[in-house]
């Protein structure tokens, strides 16, 4: 598993819920490209237009609350984000991520969070748990995964974890 | 006697050696650390003796249910799988039931093209509980879940929604996942869990008439936040919850999600177990925590003292009394969803209708067909077309903001679900007001969010 990743990160608030990840008219759709170009839509028209391949959503607390709508996640992925920084997450979210291998859920602390402006371009090292700031210069640690979270994120989903089990 | 396990009461390990200290025994003994009603039943589900918060476990679900949101995408995940292990089948259809909700009736062509994947899954894996939109029972999923009794005391019950955790109210561990965990059940009939500490909501005295179980939940959820529970579980007791109706009982639990809980639980008594003699010979073994079981927290609330309150715009943690919104001019009141549209909620708002007239356009769409048909022989459904409001299908509608009276941009609308998020029912400037039932019938009338209590005459 590939386990560092360097991408500009596109900052929002506390409680991003699935709502505004991905609004509800939207969840006749199944095709994720199609989700892709709503991603965020109900937060930021312009996130769309400005995301990049690897990029990152660095968040505030409760990342993901609300619906079980695995479309959110899905958008997200599909629309370039890699992984997302917060605080903390909405539970259902964070179990999407990892289960479904959308995303990489990513605990930071709240100083941290404070810390990164939107548009820095930040390296994220999953080996030594930590973040280099690149815009300002700065190294920040991340939260270890859970064991169970670590596997089933370098299986892929939870369908491989089974398999390499 | 032997110990054989340490471990900690908090998910940190320093706490060892402190006050917190679980001590586990040879099972001969039998001396066991009290465990909640959550904790035992993911023990059971897992084979265990013993769970305790923060442990992570693979459980066996007993149930399972997807709606025309979550099923089509289970399906796009177990089609995935099947590519490599060739036909796949599900572990058991007999535990596994389906709705259809979210998008019914079919909003547009792609929705009829979703209830079509609906009908060919129900077919190819074997599943006869299939509640399909205008064939006899149907209605919102979670609604269907206590009104057919389809779930038990001291199940699993894995739901593609996260207010499956309603069921809880009848004495279970009801959960709300995405579709990939849902294909990962259907296909394995488990998933893994980190068993959640609770935290005891015990409300006691008896509630004000003007008051209902709505507004509970929302002080509830004013008092912690939307994450206040995030990751735990929500267990509600006390004479005021106990004094509730079933009906009631199911809005507490509904709205733990709101406060981020994984489940919301209270221990079943006489009531469900009527309520569930009559729907089922199904058998159950009800499950109830230890008397000296350890709670992450309690807190107390006085039942007598509870006003109607309401969740301002957008957040269901923006709580204030009913009577502090008063000046809020309304578009519509929405009277629907599997948190305001039960029997309790249609009779309580049709005490308040009766002989009035909506002075802002009203919708009340009734949880599930055998609501709706109770509506109707005990008269609701009439107080509700003489008051001038649209009695709706049996759906989600726009509580999600998928179709059936979604908000148009800046229209405010006060409304018996469970969401207010920017764009939740409909344009993202739009408004929602959550409140409950009787102070939805009551602002229906003045034209504004009003206090059951003001209405004149």
């Amino acid at each position: 598993m590939k386990t560092n990743f360097r991408g500009r990160v596109h900052k929002y608030g506390d409680n991003v819920d699935t709502d505004v990840i991905l609004p509800g008219k939207y969840l006749k759709e199944m095709d994720p490209q199609k989700l892709a170009q709503h991603a965020l839509e109900g937060l930021d028209t312009e996130f769309v237009k400005k995301v990049k391949t690897g990029d990152f959503i660095l968040a505030g607390k409760n990342f993901g609350c609300g619906s079980s709508r695995e479309h959110a996640p899905i958008a997200l992925r599909y629309s370039g984000i890699k992984a997302v920084l917060t605080p903390s997450f909405a539970r259902i979210f964070y179990r999407n991520a990892i289960d479904g291998g959308h995303l990489i859920p990513i605990e930071i602390a709240v100083e941290t969070y404070e810390q990164i402006a939107d548009g820095d371009e930040i390296e994220i090292d999953l080996e030594k748990h930590i973040i280099n700031n690149i815009t300002q210069q700065k190294e920040y640690e991340i939260k270890a995964f859970p064991e169970l979270i670590l596997k089933i994120l370098e299986a892929g989903n939870i369908f491989k974890y089974d398999q390499m089990k | 006697m032997r110990i054989i396990k340490v471990a900690a009461n908090t998910s940190s390990i320093s706490s060892i050696g402190s006050a917190n200290v679980n001590i586990h025994f040879v099972e001969d003994d039998l001396i066991l650390t009290s465990m909640t009603i959550t904790e035992k039943i993911l023990a059971r589900a897992s084979a265990k003796d013993q769970v305790s918060p923060g442990d992570v476990v693979f459980a066996n679900v007993d149930k399972a249910m997807m709606h025309d949101v979550s099923g089509p995408g289970a399906k796009v995940v177990l089609d995935e799988v099947a590519k490599e292990k060739g036909e796949i089948k599900i572990w058991d259809p007999s535990r596994v039931w389906m709705a259809e909700d979210h998008f019914v009736p079919c909003s547009d062509v792609q929705a009829a093209g979703n209830m079509q994947t609906m009908e060919k899954m129900a077919k190819d894996w074997g599943i006869t509980r299939y509640y399909r939109f205008g064939k006899g029972q149907h209605g919102i999923c979670h609604t269907l879940a206590t009104e057919e009794a389809l779930v038990l005391p001291g199940e699993v019950f894995a739901g593609g929604d996260s207010h499956t955790n309603t069921a809880g109210a009848m004495g279970l561990f009801a959960v709300g996942l995405g579709h990939t965990d849902l294909a990962y059940v259907l296909l394995n009939g488990k998933i893994w869990f980190r068993v959640p500490e609770t935290i005891l909501f015990k409300i006691d005295g008896p509630m004000p008439a003007h008051s209902m179980a709505k507004d509970l939940i929302l002080k509830i959820i004013g008092e912690i936040g939307v994450d206040g529970a995030n990751y735990k579980t929500m267990q509600f007791a006390g004479s005021t919850v106990m004094e509730m109706e079933m009906d009631e009982r199911l809005t507490l639990t509904n709205m733990s999600t709101e406060a981020g809980a994984k489940n919301g639980i209270i221990e079943p008594d006489a009531k469900v177990f009527e309520h569930i003699e009559t729907r089922t010979q199904e058998k159950y073994t009800p499950v109830y925590g230890d008397k000296d079981c350890k709670y992450l927290d309690t807190l107390n609330f006085d039942g007598s003292k509870l006003e109607p309150m309401v969740a301002r715009p957008f957040s269901p943690e923006n709580v204030c009394p009913v009577r502090e919104a008063s000046d809020i001019e309304i578009d519509r009141a929405y009277i629907g969803s599997c948190t305001g549209a039960k029997i309790t909620d249609l009779r309580e708002a049709a005490r308040i209708l009766k002989g009035n007239k909506v002075k802002v356009r009203t919708e009340v769409l009734p949880a599930a067909h055998s609501i709706y048909k109770k509506a109707l022989d005990e008269g609701l459904l009439k107080i509700f077309v003489e008051a001038g409001a649209l009695i709706g299908p049996s759906t989600c509608g726009a509580c999600c903001g998928a179709h059936m009276g979604v908000l148009g941009k800046n229209e405010i609308c006060v409304s018996t679900t469970n969401r207010n998020f920017p764009g939740r029912m409909g344009h993202r400037e739009s408004q929602t007001y959550l409140a409950s039932p009787k102070t939805v019938a009551a602002s229906a009338i003045t034209g504004r969010i009003t206090d059951p209590r003001d209405l004149s005459g």
